[in-house]
């Protein structure tokens, strides 16, 4: 990182910690704290579909699942975050394996819908799962130190602090590297002696697992799971903030979370028909800036750079 | 579980398949011939169906509705290709599926503006409305035994289409090899747009006959899509024997599922835990078909490239 | 000299065309042992099986004796098979020096390393300069590979074959594609490298077959149908007939 971009995450670091301090109500500090949850599933996402190139159009399946580990524990009277939250984790991660160890046969197009037929089975699952709200959704009074909006908010933003520090030391690491370099040129990877399937399940694993830790988060924000969680239109919104924000680029999935909420946040505010706005956006972002906001962002600095030099 | 319950609900199986190679079929051949995941098909069958809705409440004939909304529909298609689809044809198919991701929700907002957000009443023509008696004892609704008269004919005619005329050799070339179908230049972009306005007039025939059975509102046509999906997925993508056998099997296997499976289990479970199970289990069926044909033929049954 | 790699019985149909017919090769530890044949030969096929991303119907496959016929392609690649591809094969956003160092980390143990910095890890760096240095890319390590000239492509991806520091080198068409100056090139390097490598080479550039080969193995329609001493294949009647055409014979 250069020291203009440190300066950057250090200014906007103690702004989110501030959040709380500052903020004039609760509906603001639930809003910052559903876009850090956010931001950390559009990671998860950006790992496996960014650095991975793995499209996979399943992944609310693990956000879902993580809300519902929470869910049905604490109505069946185990609260404690440690084991609910451990168990959740654990969990999503034995699914992403399950799922990924089957998917990770195919290929393409291919790949993308089995990921969705596993995501929908899931639904469906919940759906008729009655005895936990069925497609109405199940509450949850979640333990009490984290009804507090303000510790909850503290929680989400350590917790988001730390996947993003150990998403980054992945992305730099061998592990990382050898998973980039899959996405760029596969046959290439194996005739070095990559076993490259094993690469991009465990991939995907992480990215499981970290979805369902942000699931888990939002869940307790909500006091709520209901099957929409990971509803096929859900795996969608994923892959629209990773793109908005700009497809394996490190801060992709975080900016494309934090401005697809606030857009879709503003544009609810103005109108019923909001979603003609989203569309409207993601349309116009995949076809005029293909990499996203970050990558608008590089070019447009690599310009000024530029202009700079050429003055 | 009488004789005459399973040849209904393999009736009702035979039915739904028949519409969902209708939208199986447009979407197969998008897929096969231009590599193009296009999410929108279902946007283009919920239209047909509100086409069909508005045209028929307005003259009071159901089959004027039906012509109309073919003709609209496909008109609608071919601008949409034109204008935004053909763009992506190059991209990758992560951005395909984003970009039409983003027509659904603008489409379907477009439809909430203009017809509300309330289902809109759709009726089986008078003629078609009561049941039939297909052998003595045996009735089923007549408008469902036209579905499947329809489906069997279109079904007939894509085949001799595809397999018999001009045209239908450029969509096999093109299915099967990709560069072939860019060899032949300037006729493609011609080629693909009448093949979008194929697959949408296909689209407004199954939304427009689906539209009394199911309900015509916002959403319809995100749930059918993936079954479609599911359908081409199975079958092998780009090829219309797969998108046939395929849809016959998930419109049975899901019909038949979702009616004898709580049948079949009460007698071992207890008619609640049945019905709840049961109803888990046949809503997750197709997809466990899926996966299981993946599993062993991760190109699908059929697949039109070897 | 014992057989490196041994081929015995070797069947691969597509459909109705027999790609490989009872195709039966050895190559001996130490030598130059190059693959010719006409067009549509089975080359392609062959070599795909070899390296593992094509299985055959039946038939056997050894490196030293052991039998990898159904090894995946990264079992074989870490039992000293390395290969280089047909058309060139690079990860072209990446630096030649990134291209080298990925090929090193894969020998240098497991890549399950999640945490420590790679740029952090000096020897794997050391290690592929080393080998850029080798493939005569040295001054050329921190070009994006796909900015490199045709030529230096050939080049590297035989630098990213020699990271896993392979016993047995197979080399498809390495000159494919070369102007004269590029192509001397590359046969001087080919020549460097048998000093301490046993090479398989796939080539159609009869020049340069006749200049490296210890060995010369001739495939005709998924068979080989004669084998041996440059001499003695240039005096084959039957290699004269199938393949090398009047020219030669006059």
């Amino acid at each position: 990182m250069t020291r203009a971009q440190m300066l950057i995450l250090g200014v906007i670091t103690l702004g989110l910690i501030l959040v709380p301090v500052l903020a004039a109500n609760n509906f603001t500090i639930k809003l910052f704290s559903r876009l850090l949850i956010f931001a950390l599933a559009a990671s998860s996402l950006n790992l496996v579909l960014g650095y991975g190139g793995m499209v996979s159009f399943g992944h609310a399946a693990y956000f879902g699942v993580g809300g519902y580990v929470v869910g049905i524990l604490t109505v069946s009277g185990i609260a404690s975050p440690f084991i609910t939250w451990t168990l959740a984790v654990l969990l999503c991660a034995l699914l992403a394996a399950l799922i990924g160890a089957i998917s990770l046969r195919t290929r393409g197009v291919y790949f993308i819908m089995i990921t969705l037929a596993f995501a929908q089975m899931l639904f469906f699952v919940f759906v008729s799962l009655r005895q936990y709200g069925g497609a109405d959704g199940l509450p949850i009074r979640p333990p009490d130190p984290l009804r507090d909006g303000r510790t909850l908010y503290y929680i989400i933003l350590v917790t988001l602090g730390i996947c993003l520090f150990l998403l980054w030391r992945i992305k730099e690491s061998r592990f990382g590297r050898a998973v980039q370099a899959i996405k760029e040129n596969e046959s290439r990877m194996m005739a070095l002696g990559y076993p490259v399937f094993r690469y991009q399940l465990v991939c995907f694993i992480i990215g499981g697992a970290l979805a369902g830790l942000a699931g888990v988060l939002n869940a307790n924000l909500n006091a709520f799971i209901s099957p929409n969680a990971l509803a096929w239109s859900q795996s969608g919104q994923f892959m629209m903030m990773v793109i908005l924000g700009g497809v394996g680029r490190f801060w992709g999935g975080a900016l494309g979370a934090v401005v697809f909420i606030l857009l879709e946040t503003w544009l609810g505010s103005l109108t019923i028909h909001w979603q003609l706005g989203v569309g409207a956006a993601l349309l116009i972002i995949v076809l005029f800036a293909p990499g996203g906001l970050v990558g608008l962002v590089s070019s447009a600095n690599a310009w000024l750079i530029k202009r700079r030099a050429a003055a | 579980m009488t004789p005459t319950l399973i040849v209904a609900q393999i009736l009702n199986g035979v039915q739904l398949g028949l519409m969902l190679f209708l939208l199986a079929a447009g979407l197969t051949l998008i897929f096969g011939i231009m590599d193009m995941i296009n999410l929108a098909h279902g946007s283009l069958y919920m239209i047909g169906a509100y086409l069909t809705a508005t045209v028929t409440s307005a003259t009071g004939s159901f089959f004027l509705g039906v012509g109309a909304a073919i003709i609209g529909t496909a008109l609608i298609g071919m601008a949409l290709e034109m204008s935004v689809l053909r763009q992506l044809y190059k991209r990758d198919h992560l951005s395909q599926v984003l970009a039409t991701f983003g027509i659904i929700l603008i489409v379907n907002e477009i439809v909430r503006m203009i017809w509300g957000a309330q289902p809109v009443l759709l009726n089986a023509p008078e003629v078609l409305s009561g049941p039939v008696e297909i052998v003595p004892g045996f009735r089923y609704p007549a408008f469902r035994l036209f579905l499947i008269g329809v489906g069997i004919a279109v079904a007939l005619l894509l085949f001799f289409i595809v397999n018999r005329t001009r045209v239908g050799m450029w969509v096999r070339a093109g299915a099967s090899n990709r560069e072939m179908a860019q060899a032949m230049g300037v006729r493609i972009k011609l080629l693909f747009t009448l093949i979008f306005g194929l697959g949408a007039a296909l689209c407004a025939v199954a939304g427009a006959l689906l539209g009394p059975i199911l309900s015509v509102q916002v959403g319809m046509g995100e749930s059918i899509l993936i079954l479609a999906f599911v359908v081409i997925v199975i079958g092998g993508i780009g090829s219309i024997k797969g998108a046939l056998i395929g849809a016959l099997l998930v419109g049975i296997v899901d019909t038949a599922g979702r009616a004898l499976l709580p049948l079949i289990l009460r007698d071992l479970l207890g008619r609640d835990a049945a019905t709840n199970i049961g109803g888990a289990l046949a809503s997750v069926l197709i997809y466990l078909l899926m996966a299981l044909v993946l599993f062993w033929k991760p190109e699908g049954l059929f697949p039109a490239r070897s | 000299m014992s057989a490196l790699l041994d081929i015995q019985g070797l069947f691969k149909r597509f459909g109705g065309l027999v790609a490989t017919n009872d195709c039966a090769l050895d190559v001996r530890a130490g030598e130059l042992h190059a693959l010719i044949g006409p067009n549509g030969a089975g080359k392609t096929t062959l070599i795909g099986q070899i390296a593992g991303v094509i299985k055959p119907d039946s038939g056997r496959i050894r490196l030293d004796g052991v039998n990898i016929t159904y090894l995946p392609p990264h079992r074989r690649v870490r039992m000293g098979l390395a290969r280089t591809y047909q058309i060139t094969n690079v990860f072209k956003k990446y630096s030649v020096l990134d291209n080298l160092a990925l090929g090193v980390q894969a020998r240098d143990g497991h890549s399950f390393r999640f945490w420590r910095p790679v740029r952090a890890e000096r020897h794997l760096w050391d290690q592929a300069a080393e080998i850029a240095e080798r493939v005569g890319l040295g001054v050329r390590q921190d070009v994006l590979a796909g900015a490199l000239a045709h030529g230096e492509q050939r080049q590297l991806e035989v630098g990213l074959a020699l990271t896993s520091r392979p016993r047995l080198l197979l080399l498809d068409e390495p000159l494919a594609g070369m102007g004269a100056d590029e192509a001397g090139r590359m046969v001087d390097l080919i020549r460097r490298l048998r000093a301490d490598l046993t090479i398989l080479l796939v080539e159609h550039d009869m020049d340069a077959v006749f200049q490296l080969a210890d060995r010369i193995s001739v495939l005709v329609y998924g068979r080989i149908i004669a084998s041996g001493a440059p001499e003695a294949i240039r005096a084959n009647p039957d290699v004269q007939t199938a393949y090398l055409g009047d020219e030669v014979r006059a």
